[in-house]
Parts: structure tokens; C-alpha cells; sequence
């Protein structure tokens, strides 16, 4: 009997390492492929070289993405705490008529697939680009409409609003009732007292809707190739997929680079801030698979 | 100071009254007007156009302004189309399979294992585990195609099945539907995974470990001590995962595109709405599709609803009463 325990000890481990292994595959791959001339499968044949790195982080375009990528992310991130902060508060701490349908309808949402509306919004951004002074024209984010980085913004914030505003109702509840009381009696204005007491509670909350907004608005990759149709707006996603898809005949160590460069600041992300993460992961990521 | 005369009138009646409400006026309205102008426009306006453009010939011949209704006409097409019921039959599969052997299959074997091994280890393997779901989706699917490509390319082609002298064409046309499993269950496993082992890391360590100074093996104490412990997650998660994976198409669109007989339902309505390869999209026809799914979408979003609790996540605000 203790020798088929000792035989059976390691097998978890090892049934573990062995479902894992095409995960570590794909990694691997990748990153080998990024720094060699040819491979055949997962060994390296040709001669290790820096060629697909100098030859990507020159292009003009890849910057210009970048940086069209770089805004979405941080449109979404600045958004998404605004607007989650601010709807979260009320629902949380005041009571006022319909708060309950209001957060029922955030759950609901919540479990709602937003992807199959793609459709519709695609009329409502239409509509929404002949709206003027917003609908086109604005600097950086080129307005709110169809094919502007604006309009892809709006969409994604709305996509992961009923996440965020759940979230940060759940910060918002654990905050003291007596610190805010202490300020609505020394006379601060619910909306100051909002600004000044309780939003400087919930950073550990804002730290990780932001964080995990970042990375989304970074990865994301339906809305921006649905809603933005010129390579003026094209994000790395989209240009990634035109350079895997094969439609243009490409070297796979340029598409791996490029690859790589989209997952180097995820991935540093998930390293340093995984615990705030898992709170997202855990109550309630939504959508995916 | 007509207003403290009458106060102080009642005072001689009846306990002095504080005002049970801090006034606070319509604060509220302002601090929910954003969110709520969002919410509107991008999920109650899409819903009522997503049914409303459904009964149109709206398309990209018709533009935005030039279509006709034509009533249940899309939904009469959809009946009599041959590929319906196949289409049917793709999703049906893709989600039964993908659901059963990694949403919760693989998510509560990694869950088991990973807390059956030392600390540490576990940590790591969940960590290793949730890397497909952050993955940028691009960058992801691209490991998996390369994985199915041919030699030279290919992990799998130059690496096992060339030296065993099996075929060496790209692998992904030939067994596209399972790779659309694969690619969405790896990722759709750390769902469940997360979910199940804080569950099972929840149970009460008194009950883990009589179970084992009772005599029994760590495999009974799974069947008989774990498994009934957390059937409300699991149903859960099988619910949840359902949906998500019945309206999910981002991973299939990018490794397959629909092609080869991986065409699931919420995909179709994106290729015949929006991405049509000849740059005819019918708008009109990929709303009836996707309304099928919006209707669903809203019945299993309500039945959450009904099921897991809504109201226990609920407190009263204690601000305003003071």
C-alpha cells in the first residue's frame, strides 16, 4: 500500500503540468519565434537574430497604432472610474425612488450579453456621427460617432459599465456610515462629500477597475475592428489580426513581434497587480467564454 | 420663526421631532445621470432597434434611411433556410462540448487539483491558467494557429505528427470544430477554476479534516465531502457559462472566420449584419438572428436574477435616516 501511495503522490502534479502544456506551448513559441530566423516547430533552425524586434519598433505605423490603442485604453480606464464612481455612490448610499430597479437592472445588464447588440449600435453610431460638434472633429479622439476612437470608447465603457458600477458599489458599502455622516452634518455637500471623503476610500477599488480596464481597452479587439474601418483609427488588435489572417504574405517573426509587443505590458500588469485582479476575475467577470 | 413656534407648539404634545432626512435634494439624479444616459443609448436603444431593424429589409443596398418593413419577412427567411437548423446544430454542439469538458469539466479538475497540491504550486498553475483569458484574443488565437499550421510552422505537424508519419497539412480546416473548443474552453476555464476554488477553500477545515481522520481517501472525501459542497456554485457556473458561451463568437471569428463548419449562431448574425465578406451586410436579416439571442439573453439574465439571491446583496442605506 505505500508503494502505490508513493506512486500515486505525484500524480496530480503531474496531470496538472501535462494539461498546462499548451498554454506554455503558445507562450514559448512566440518568444523564441520573436528572437530567430526560422523554426521548425518548437526548435529554433535558423540563427538567433534581433531582425523582427528592429524591424517593427521602426515602422511608423506600429507607433501610430500604439498610440491609437494607448488612447482607447485610457479613454476607457478614465471613463469607466468616472462614470462607475459616480453611479455607484447613489446606488449604494442614498435612498431615492426606483435605486432597487436601477441596481437590478445593473445585474441584469451584468449577465447580459452585450455582443450580439453589435448590430444596433452600429445604427446608433451612425446616427450619433451627424450629431455636430461631437459626432466628428474632435481632437485626439476624432468625436463620438461611427469609425472614430471616440465612438469605440463610448461603446466599450458601456459594455463594461454594468461591471464597474457593481464593483464599486460593493467598495462603496463598506466605507463607515459614520465618516460620512460626520461630513453631511459639518456641512459638506453630497457632492463634495463624495469628491473628499469617500472616493479617497475606494482607491484600493479604483486601482482595480482601472487596471482592469486598461488591459481590456488594450486587448480589445470586436468593437475596434466593427467600428473603426481605416487604418487613421486601427488599433494593434486589428492590425495583429490583418497580419495573422494571412491575407497579406507575412514573416511569422514580425507577427509574433507584434504579438509580443501587445502582450509585454499585459502581462506586467498581470505579474504586479494579480490580486487586485482576481477580485475582478472572480466576482463576476463577464462575457468571454 | 413661524416655523420654531409650531415646533415648539408640538413640543408641549409630544417628543421633539428631528428630521428624520438629511436634506439631500436630487443629488442622486445628477450622480446617475451619466451612467443612465449610457445605459440608454447602448443597451436600451440597441435592444428596441436591434427588434425594430429586425422587421426591415434595412441593408447596406437600403442604407440607414431608404428600407422597408417587411413584418416577420427576415423571420419567415430564417425558417425556410436550409442552414438554419445546421446552424442550430453547430451551436448546440460547440456549447454542450466546450461547457462539459472545460467550463466546468477542466475548471473543477484544475480547482481539485490545485488545492490538493502544495500552496504554492497551486497558485501558480491557477496564475498559469487564467493567462489565455488576458490574453489579448489576437495575439491568443495566433498560438493556436500556429499550433495547427503545417511544418514548418506548426508545433503539433512538425513535432509529433511528422516524425509518427501521420498527415502534415494544416490541421485547422480538417478539425476546425475542435479547435474552436479548445481555444474557447482553455480560455473559459479559469471561470469556473477561480469560482470553484475559493468555494472549495471555503469549506469549513473542520469537515475536511474529520473526513480524513474517519478513514476516508482524499478521492472519497472529493466525492462525498467537496462535490456537494459547492453543487451551488457549479450551477452557477454552468448556467452563467451557458449564455456566455452561447452569444460568444470573438475567439471562433478570429481563428476561423465561420469557415469549415464553425459558424455558431451569434457568429452568423455578426457575419450577415456586419462583416460579409463582400461588403453586403443585412442588417435586417443579422437583427432577426441576433434577436433570437437578445429574447435569451434577457430570459437567462432574469432567471440569475430570480435564483441566486438578488435581494441578499441588497442594504438599506442608513444615511438618510438618521
Amino acid at each position: 500500500m505505500i508503494k502505490r501511495d508513493a506512486l500515486l503522490k505525484p500524480l496530480p502534479l503531474v496531470s496538472i503540468a501535462i494539461l498546462s502544456i499548451p498554454i506554455f506551448v503558445g507562450y514559448l513559441w512566440v518568444f523564441m519565434r520573436t528572437f530567430t530566423t526560422r523554426m521548425y516547430g518548437m526548435s529554433p533552425v535558423g540563427e538567433l537574430t534581433l531582425r523582427n524586434w528592429t524591424f517593427i519598433v521602426t515602422d511608423p505605423l506600429l507607433w501610430h497604432l500604439t498610440l491609437n490603442t494607448f488612447v482607447l485604453a485610457m479613454g476607457l480606464t478614465v471613463g469607466i472610474v468616472l462614470v462607475s464612481c459616480s453611479a455607484a455612490y447613489p446606488l449604494s448610499r442614498m435612498s431615492f425612488p426606483g435605486r432597487k430597479g436601477f441596481l437590478a437592472l445593473t445585474l441584469v445588464l451584468h449577465a447580459f450579453p452585450s455582443v450580439v447588440l453589435l448590430i444596433a449600435i452600429f445604427v446608433v453610431l451612425n446616427y450619433l456621427s451627424r450629431v455636430p460638434l461631437i459626432g466628428r472633429g474632435l481632437p485626439l479622439i476624432g468625436g463620438v460617432g461611427y469609425n472614430t476612437l471616440g465612438g469605440v470608447i463610448l461603446v466599450s465603457i458601456a459594455f463594461l459599465l454594468p461591471l464597474g458600477v457593481w464593483l464599486m458599489k460593493g467598495f462603496f458599502d463598506n466605507i463607515s456610515w459614520d465618516l460620512e455622516r460626520a461630513a453631511l452634518i459639518d456641512g459638506c455637500s453630497r457632492f463634495r462629500t463624495w469628491r473628499q471623503i469617500l472616493v479617497p476610500q475606494i482607491r484600493p477599488g479604483i486601482a482595480a477597475l482601472g487596471i482592469f480596464a486598461f488591459m481590456h481597452g488594450w486587448s480589445s479587439f470586436i468593437i475596434p475592428y466593427t467600428f473603426m474601418v481605416d487604418q487613421q483609427t486601427a488599433v494593434i488588435s486589428t492590425y495583429l489580426n490583418l497580419l495573422a489572417s494571412g491575407e497579406q504574405l507575412m514573416d511569422y517573426g514580425v507577427v509574433s513581434a507584434v504579438a509580443l509587443f501587445q502582450l509585454v505590458p499585459i502581462l506586467a500588469f498581470y505579474v504586479f497587480t494579480q490580486k487586485y485582479l482576481l477580485t475582478i476575475f472572480g466576482g463576476g467577470m463577464k462575457g468571454g467564454t | 420663526m413661524k416655523d420654531s413656534e409650531a415646533r415648539s407648539g408640538t413640543a408641549l404634545t409630544q417628543a421633539p421631532q428631528f428630521p428624520r432626512r438629511l436634506n439631500t435634494g436630487p443629488a442622486w439624479f445628477w450622480f446617475l445621470l451619466p451612467a443612465g444616459v449610457i445605459t440608454l443609448v447602448f443597451f436600451f436603444a440597441p435592444v428596441i432597434i436591434t427588434l425594430v431593424i429586425s422587421a426591415t429589409n434595412m441593408s447596406t443596398i437600403t442604407g440607414l434611411t431608404r428600407w422597408e418593413w417587411v413584418g416577420f419577412g427576415n423571420y419567415e427567411r430564417l425558417l425556410s433556410l436550409p442552414q438554419t437548423v445546421r446552424r442550430f446544430w453547430i451551436t448546440l454542439r460547440y456549447v454542450l462540448f466546450t461547457l462539459v469538458f472545460f467550463n466546468v469539466g477542466m475548471a473543477l479538475l484544475i480547482a481539485l487539483i490545485t488545492t490538493h497540491i502544495p500552496r504554492q504550486l497551486g497558485t501558480f498553475f491557477r496564475a498559469v491558467w487564467l493567462l489565455p483569458r488576458i490574453t489579448p484574443v489576437v495575439a491568443y488565437v495566433f498560438m493556436w494557429q500556429i499550433m495547427a499550421a503545417a511544418p514548418p510552422h506548426g508545433v503539433i505537424t512538425s513535432n509529433i505528427l511528422e516524425p509518427l508519419g501521420g498527415p502534415t497539412g494544416n490541421l485547422l480546416p480538417a478539425n476546425a470544430f475542435l479547435f474552436i473548443v479548445l481555444v474557447n474552453g482553455f480560455i473559459g476555464a479559469s471561470f469556473g477554476m477561480i469560482i470553484f476554488t475559493s468555494a472549495i477553500e471555503s469549506i469549513r477545515q473542520d469537515i475536511m479534516v474529520a473526513s480524513l481522520v474517519d478513514g476516508a481517501s482524499k478521492l472519497q472525501r472529493i466525492r462525498y465531502i467537496i462535490l456537494p459542497q459547492i453543487r451551488w456554485p457549479l450551477l452557477f457556473v454552468t448556467t452563467y457559462q451557458t449564455l456566455s458561451l452561447l452569444t460568444s463568437y470573438e475567439q471562433i471569428l478570429v481563428l476561423t472566420g465561420g469557415r469549415w463548419g464553425t459558424e455558431v449562431w451569434a457568429l452568423w448574425a455578426f457575419n450577415v449584419g456586419l462583416d460579409d465578406y463582400y461588403g453586403f451586410f443585412q442588417y435586417g436579416l443579422g437583427a432577426a438572428i441576433a434577436a433570437v439571442l437578445v429574447i435569451m439573453g434577457i430570459l437567462f439574465a432574469l432567471l440569475y436574477m430570480r435564483y441566486f439571491r438578488f435581494n441578499e446583496l441588497l442594504h438599506e442605506p442608513r444615511i438618510d435616516v438618521l
